[in-house]
């Protein structure tokens, strides 16, 4: 039984390397073949997009960067003529003006009290988008009812704690643009759950007033809403009486947002299922009570990223104001460019760069968390 | 004794009684708003006899006074009124949204197929686009577009000539304008005929489809019935020595081209800036709508045999649109809605001439918003009920 | 607590919708606030402008100041309050702002209809044109044909209609919400022609890329005499006006300036004895201590110095004296007399 002849075997024990694919299947010119030449027409479709980056991209690098004046006093630093060299961006321009762009004229030995509101606003905000910050519901109340109280005092001023008063005709700037964005957010979200909760009433005279609340606010643009309220606002109160300029708008701004934020709440309302309505009530909760403690918070949940989309949409809107004549951002920067001392012809590109840049960081901050918080809920769908 | 105390006890306080309750809102309700009515109107009375302003829509009929640059009815100041102003912004605000609508459409497609492109190139070009465009706001992106309109233009004097009928300059693009004479009926009713027989046509040639797997060149035929049958009438009028369609082709005068249509440099900032604003929105869009037919149309569909692009246009988008009308329909409101940002680049539209200009010669605010708001609001219901009736019938394909 | 806060707020809302000051007492509550509350035109150079921490200059702003001066005693108790063509005047209507100063032309219309009173003109200024220097036009009759850059719903907008219509020539218009828009259209060669008062188109040229390329044409086309606008209804206050813009004539006619006039407080001169308030209790009148000239003059200047300083060849607009001139140099200014 025992055959164990010695025959030569011939085992590898160990592996050799893997052999590296061969040259077309890897590195960077197989991915190009892969993600950028795999046909003609894609071939074709490939070169003309990069010759449009062609044409788009270095005329705007050398504009905003290579051509750029940084430092400067007045116009002579931005002009070509004076400069001696092609001129692109001012970024000198927004430099020197850079006060005024954020506060307006607000009085200079004031302008502490600004700063002191945007830090209360930051931590309003992280407050409530932070989902693991602790105590969130301290931090709603913070944010919807004791800031806008402390912004007031603190901006408006106050004989009590002894603020001087500064009137709204001298804020301006991204100060405006922040107060316009945050009372749209802090009046709508309140009201827009109302008029949802409005819209899904069982009373009829309720539904019918929210729906035609909500229909006619989304029927017309929000430019028309503004004049309305800087044209016909003071015509509706006693003669004697007279809103302040800064208000008018924020009333428009407000009714406005709340009209979108309704629409997103009821889409949440109505992806509960029927079961949360019918468990809440067999518990024997009230209406308020079903909807605060059982429904509300599930239907805002899933409707986070509506919700900040529409802050998207209002924060981007806020820059209507300056057609009514509001100082916000853009306004500040249309009446620099037209400052004698600075008046060159770049100045007003200068400008729009800076606000659309100002724009795109918060924007696109907002969305990006509204895409994590998206992925994140749709994680707890999928588990 | 007990019989009263059993009697009592079902019966809650009137105060707890749902429907009472309910009836109770409703009518604090209606008295709020009624308040609130009844102040402003009553206030609004009394401000408005104490500024002295007049009221009541009369002032319509008043003479203008004023010009209006573009203006798609004959508009003068000295011979028209407040009301023809009123249809003249009324006109340019729809023009300028049914090309938008027309343009971003296209962009929009083009922007949310592009983005799911397997060409990386185009696919992240495009996502940079959309992620740009859509976070920055539009009032900025238009006073952009003007600026960026009206700078590399020349000034009339040095104008781009195109064969001495088309002028480019900052005033404007200058081209021919066609003069129809007293017999060109013909030619339109060709235009009539080929519309209709092109729609006969496209219903036989479905059928012929459905019947036998026969493919028709639909959309040459198509083209030479809608524009081969009105150039053929024209060719036969005029070897007849008959001249339907003359042109008034603009020519130079001391500052400026006379005669001719003339497309504004404002009209075209306002298209570019509404157009490339709202293609990114529709891209995101189309882009959802496609993601959302499932993966086994595609592989069903090349498993037939269809090519890429016939997969995508007759497999994938009839069955996206299905979820793309609804968002689709809310951005062509936005693009109407949105051109009233024309009053800030001086395109005559509804708000710069109504709620502009005439709200300050007049001062009738009241008036005048109501109007404008009602317009708009009209609009936007009309375009949700039109485009209701399309979901419907895009809808009842499904299964 | 809870109602508390509500309570706050509510309070704090009310601080936003002030109620505006009764008829008769614009004095009065202007004395109890402590300034004056001055209508002014958001930015117009020499005008009325502010600069970037909200200091307000030029001629319109120094006739508030003018006013705090006469009242307080201090020029800078004024507030300002930019208020665009189209809000101006419901502004003072509504007691928002105490006086409108801020290049207003007054018409009949407008004095009898809107409930206000124009008491002082304190500049005669007209419509007219600027073109570019390249385009070789000399007269306004020449632009035939020509594009127009307007401010809408403004006077202005109407005059060229008629004006353009009157001579029978063609134009386009191109029509632009606020003034700063249309200049930059125009700036920008979207138009042949700019158009708006004579005032405006000096302090709008500094703003071109190219002050030198632009002239302004020698035609003007209507009357705009721009006024000082108070409330109907308040005589002592449109006498305040007045009477403000008469001191800064009479100190300019009897050569009291800035720098002289503590030296003419012991003038001889009964007229200058009469105006600085030495003499009668001419002040007193209107509810004003006797030296409110004296304080005006000390404080901001005759009409002539604010004049040159602000719009005048002292300053970058460099706007000849002309119809404002005094009436003894051939202008239209005349000095009512204090006595």
């Amino acid at each position: 039984m025992s055959s164990s002849v010695e025959t030569p075997v011939f085992i590898q024990t160990k592996s050799h390397e893997a052999l590296p694919p061969p040259n077309l299947a890897r590195g960077p010119i197989a991915w190009m073949r892969e993600n950028l030449f795999p046909s003609i027409p894609n071939t074709i479709l490939t070169l003309v997009v990069f010759y449009l980056l062609y044409v788009a991209i270095p005329p705007l690098v050398k504009f905003l960067f290579i051509d750029a004046v940084w430092t400067g006093t007045d116009r002579d630093a931005c002009r070509a003529e004076t400069a001696g060299h092609p001129v692109g961006a001012c970024w000198a321009f927004v430099w020197d003006k850079i006060n005024y762009f954020i506060y307006g004229s607000y009085p200079i030995t004031e302008r502490w009290r600004v700063d002191v509101w945007f830090v209360l606003l930051a931590i309003g905000v992280v407050w409530l988008l932070w989902l693991k910050a602790p105590r969130r519901d301290v931090g709603a109340v913070y944010f919807f009812i004791v800031f806008p109280v402390l912004s007031f005092i603190l901006l408006l001023g106050s004989d009590w704690v002894g603020l001087d008063h500064v009137p709204t005709g001298l804020w301006g700037g991204i100060l405006v643009t922040l107060i316009v964005a945050t009372v749209g957010i802090v009046f709508s979200l309140p009201f827009g759950i109302l008029l949802a909760l409005g819209r899904r009433s069982r009373l009829p005279i309720i539904r019918m007033a929210s729906v035609i609340f909500i229909e006619f606010v989304r029927g017309v643009p929000l430019i028309t809403v503004l004049i309305m309220a800087n044209t016909m606002l003071p015509l509706f109160l006693p003669g004697d009486i007279t809103i302040d300029r800064l208000a008018r708008p924020l009333v428009g701004v407000a009714l406005f947002a709340s009209a979108y934020m309704a629409e997103v709440v009821r889409g949440g309302l109505q992806a509960m299922p029927k079961g949360q309505y019918e468990g809440a009530m067999s518990l024997g909760l009230k209406y308020w009570q079903m909807m605060v403690f059982i429904i509300l918070p599930q239907a805002l949940r899933i409707v986070i990223p509506g919700i900040v989309n529409t802050f998207i949409g209002l924060f981007k809107d806020t820059s209507l104001v300056a057609i009514v004549g509001i100082f916000d951002l853009v306004k500040t920067i249309e009446a620099s460019r037209i400052d004698p001392s600075w008046s060159a012809p770049t100045i007003g590109y200068t400008g729009y760069a800076f606000a659309a840049f100002f724009y795109f960081i918060f924007c696109w901050g907002m969305s990006r968390y509204s895409l994590g918080v998206e992925r994140r809920l749709a994680a707890g769908q999928n588990r | 004794m007990q019989t009263t105390v059993s009697q009592e006890a079902p019966k809650g306080s009137i105060l707890y009684d749902p429907k009472v309750r309910g009836i109770f809102y409703q009518v604090v309700l209606v008295a709020i708003v009624a308040f609130i009515i009844y102040e402003a109107v009553t206030n609004a009375a009394e401000n408005l006899q104490r500024a002295k302003i007049a009221s009541g829509f009369g002032f319509l009929n008043n003479t203008a006074g004023f010009d209006i640059n573009q203006a798609l009815i004959n508009f003068s100041a000295a011979g028209s009124t407040y009301g023809d102003a009123f249809i003249v912004g009324l006109l340019n605000t729809l023009l300028v949204s049914a090309f938008g609508i027309v343009f971003a459409t296209i962009l929009g497609f083009i922007v949310g197929i592009a983005r799911l492109s397997k060409n990386w190139i185009v696919s992240k070009v495009a996502m940079v686009y959309v992620e740009t465009i859509r976070n920055i706001p539009l009032l900025l992106q238009l006073l952009f577009w003007y600026h960026a309109v009206l700078a590399p233009l020349p000034q009339p004097r040095d104008s781009i000539n195109v064969g001495n009928s088309f002028f480019l300059n900052a005033r404007g693009l200058f081209m021919p304008k066609p003069l129809f004479a007293g017999d060109a009926w013909v030619i339109w009713v060709a235009l009539a005929v080929g519309v209709v027989a092109t729609i006969l046509f496209r219903r036989w040639a479905w059928k012929q489809q459905a019947a036998t797997g026969k493919l028709y060149p639909i959309n040459w035929i198509s083209l030479g019935f809608v524009v081969g049958l009105p150039v053929l009438m024209w060719i036969l009028l005029a070897l007849f020595g008959a001249n339907p369609i003359s042109f008034d082709v603009p020519v130079k005068g001391t500052f400026n081209l006379r005669g001719g249509m003339t497309v504004y440099p404002e009209f075209v900032a306002l298209l570019l800036g509404l157009v490339t604003y709202t293609a990114a929105f529709i891209g995101e869009v189309v882009r959802a709508g496609i993601l959302a037919v499932s993966k086994g149309q595609t592989e069903a569909s090349s498993a037939l045999g269809l090519t890429s692009a016939q997969n995508l246009r007759l497999v994938v988008i009839p069955q996206a649109m299905r979820v793309i009308i609804p968002p689709l329909t809310s951005q062509y409101l936005n693009i109407t809605k949105n051109s009233s940002l024309a009053v800030a680049i001086g395109y005559p539209d509804l708000v710069q001439v109504f709620m502009g200009t005439v709200l300050n010669q007049t001062g009738q605010a009241i008036e005048v918003v109501v109007i404008t708001m009602a317009v708009y609001l009209t609009i936007s219901l009309v375009t949700s009920f039109v485009m209701n009736i399309y979901n419907r019938r895009v809808a009842i394909v499904e299964r | 607590m809870k109602k508390a806060i509500v309570s706050i707020a509510f309070g704090l809302t009310a601080s936003l919708i002030a109620s505006g000051a009764s008829a008769q007492a614009t004095l009065n509550g202007v004395k109890q606030k402590g300034f004056v509350q001055c209508g002014s035109n958001p930015g117009l150079a020499g005008f009325g402008v502010p600069d970037a921490q909200g200091n307000w200059t030029g001629f319109d702003v120094d006739f508030c100041r003018a006013m705090a001066a006469a009242i307080f005693d201090d020029p800078t108790k004024v507030r300002f309050i930019p208020l665009t063509a189209k809000d101006r005047f419901t502004a003072l209507q509504s007691g928002e702002v105490d006086v409108l100063a801020r290049n207003s032309t007054v018409t009949m219309s407008r004095d009898t209809q809107l409930g206000l009173e124009f008491p002082a003109i304190n500049y005669f200024d007209g419509q007219g044109f600027m073109v570019r220097k390249s385009l070789g036009v000399s007269s306004a009759k020449e632009l035939n044909g020509a594009s127009v850059c307007t401010q809408q719903g403004t006077t202005t907008e109407l005059n060229l209609a008629d004006y353009f219509r009157a001579n029978n020539m063609k134009y386009e218009v191109v029509a632009f919400a606020t003034a700063d828009e249309t200049f930059k259209a125009y700036d920008a060669g979207r138009c042949d022609a700019f158009t708006t008062d004579a005032s405006g188109l000096y302090a709008e040229r500094l703003k071109a890329s190219n002050v030198e390329d632009h002239i302004v044409l020698p035609e003007i086309i209507s009357k705009e005499p721009l006024a000082i606008a108070t409330r109907q209804g308040d005589a002592q206050w449109s006498d305040i006006v007045r009477w403000t813009h008469n001191a800064m004539l009479n100190a300019e006619e009897l050569g009291i300036t800035k720098a002289n006039v503590d030296q003419m407080k012991g003038s001889e001169n009964p007229e200058v004895k009469r105006l600085l308030g030495t003499e009668g209790k001419y002040g007193e009148a209107v509810g004003l201590p006797n030296d409110w000239a004296y304080r005006i003059v000390k404080h901001v200047g005759n009409y002539g110095e604010v004049f040159e300083k602000n719009i005048g060849e002292g300053s970058r607009l460099k706007i000849k004296r002309g119809q404002n001139a005094l009436w003894t140099k051939g202008g239209l200014q005349y000095g009512i007399p204090v006595r």
